[in-house]
């Protein structure tokens, strides 16, 4: 068990308000005491350590902070911990395995999908939650369901290119699959 | 940006809900999607003592139509329920064509429609909606449940009806008299922006002549406005394009809109107009080939 809310202030008292709460993380389940006003992105980043998961405004307009809530694109900074509480969370480092990338990384890493990265994780994120609906999306609908991710630097052309690719990358890794159970 | 503290809770029921409520007498705050009160905590524009979270409370998130017609969105239904929902577009027009329009997909995932009402932004696109489809917000608290009007729910800027211990249970929308059609046309100057200009036309027909009718506008005045002069001159005609044209004058004509960086006001005023003839305009066509 983690405490928590020094992460929060220094001067927690007697009546801090103290939660316990139970999240799957990438896979891995973490059971930690916290202050209610601790943001889901400072649990992920703070308590955790995984700093993939970026903040850019702190305001709910940027998405760079984008994590999956079960399964579903969420902001991180406008969801408090305790709300995550007997949820799953996948971040960034939720999408390689130990050896290969994930397809859309693949993609973005292929098609430079990426100049600072900043915004990458949240895009990518994004990209996976259409890819998992919406295997064959057409780039309308990619710049659509990336529409709440914004990056400052690429112009979102090779970032459309990149999901495009991953989307590719996806099918054909199925159409092995379904050839190797046949 | 870190909230100044609060001590939270998330109930499984209603009645503990508004138990939770009424105990902290007017210092706690309801959280639904989020997406507007917890931004607003870490500005420190809001400092409730106390969090109830309603997320846990199941049986919440339904949109459905009831045997007569009667539409309900329950308190935990978000903008993306709505949007993914193909059969809205002909059960409900004008709310299909807004939903996807609010703010971006990732605010859609997690923000209601009910907690958009309850939030009672003066540019809030669910209100306009609401309001031309002469919808209500069904409110519980300590004493039972009670009916009010969404035209009448907001009584000032970020501010609504409901006493300190009621929750907002749903959003319903009474049945059509005759078939229903609609729609919402917003104009903005990028995704996840409020409305320049927004317009929200429902209309309810037999055979060609309309029997019912409302025209909500978003972004042109200090609120939410009901055209309802607009609304009302079309109720008893067939939508030609005479018809048509004095509802889009009058729409134009009460609205208050202020220039600003999104445009001017007399551009205002004039989109408007092009909004209420465009979606008249498209429905006309449907009431024709119903015929
Ligand atoms: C970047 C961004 C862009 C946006 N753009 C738009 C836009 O274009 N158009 C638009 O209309 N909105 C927009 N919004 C607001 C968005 O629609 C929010 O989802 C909505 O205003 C609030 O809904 P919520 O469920 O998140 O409510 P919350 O943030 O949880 O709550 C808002 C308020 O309502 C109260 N409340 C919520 N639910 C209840 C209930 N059931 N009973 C009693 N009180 C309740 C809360 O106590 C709080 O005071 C935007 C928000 C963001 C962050
Ligand atoms: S950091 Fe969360 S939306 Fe920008
Ligand atoms: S790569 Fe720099 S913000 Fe997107």
């Amino acid at each position: 068990m983690t405490s928590l809310f020094e992460v929060v202030s220094e001067e927690a008292s007697a009546d801090t308000p103290i939660r316990r709460l139970t999240v799957t993380v990438n896979g891995n389940q973490h059971t930690l005491d916290v202050e209610p006003r601790l943001l889901l992105a400072h649990l992920v980043r703070q308590a955790l350590g995984l700093t993939g998961t970026h903040v850019g405004c702190d305001t709910t307009n940027c998405g760079a902070c984008t994590v999956l809530f079960d399964g579903s694109p969420v902001k991180s900074c406008t969801m408090f911990a305790v709300q995550a509480d007997g949820h799953e969370v996948t971040t960034v480092e939720g999408l390689a395995s130990a050896s290969e990338l994930d397809p859309i990384q693949e993609g973005f890493k292929d098609e430079h999908g990426l100049q600072c990265g900043f915004c990458t994780p949240g895009m990518m994120l994004s990209a996976k939650a259409l890819l998992n609906e919406n295997p064959d999306p057409t780039e309308d609908e990619i710049r659509w369901a990336l529409s709440g991710n914004l990056c400052r630097c690429t112009g979102y052309q090779n970032i459309v290119k990149a999901v495009l690719r991953a989307a590719a990358g996806l099918r054909n890794q199925e159409d092995a699959g379904e050839d190797e159970t046949s | 940006m870190y909230p100044s503290r609060f001590s939270y809770d998330a109930p499984t029921t209603v009645a503990e809900a508004i138990d939770l409520l009424r105990r902290a007498g007017g210092e706690a705050k309801v959280l639904a999607g989020g997406q507007s009160l917890v931004p607003m905590m870490k500005l420190r524009f809001a400092s409730p003592e106390m969090l109830v979270d309603i997320n846990n409370i199941p049986g919440l998130a339904y949109h459905s139509a009831d045997p007569d017609g009667t539409y309900r969105i329950g308190a935990l239904c978000r903008h993306e329920d709505l949007e993914k929902d193909a059969e809205l577009v002909t059960q409900q027009p004008t709310i299909a064509a807004a939903a996807p329009v609010i703010a971006d997909p990732i605010v859609r995932t997690r923000g209601t429609v009910v907690g958009s009402l309850c939030h009672a932004d003066p540019q809030g696109d669910w209100a306009s909606v609401m309001s031309a489809l002469g919808g209500s917000i069904v409110a519980e608290g300590p004493s039972g449940r009670r009916s009010i009007q969404c035209a009448e729910f907001v009584n000032g800027p970020f501010q609504n009806l409901l006493e300190f211990d009621e929750l907002a249970i749903e959003a319903f929308v009474p049945p059509p008299v005759g078939a229903r059609s609609g729609g919402y046309l917003k104009l903005e100057r990028r995704i996840g922006d409020f409305a320049t200009v927004g317009v929200a036309v429902s209309v309810e027909s037999s055979g060609d002549q309309v029997t019912r009718a409302g025209i909500g506008l978003t972004g042109v005045g200090p609120s939410t406005i009901c055209a309802e002069a607009a609304a009302e001159l079309l109720v008893g005609q067939d939508l030609n394009p005479e018809t048509i044209h004095r509802a889009a004058e009058l729409a134009s004509e009460i609205s208050q809109p202020r220039s600003d960086h999104r445009g001017s006001a007399a551009y205002k005023r004039h989109v408007v107009a092009t909004f209420v003839t465009r979606i008249l305009s498209s429905l006309e066509l449907a009431t024709r080939e119903a015929a």
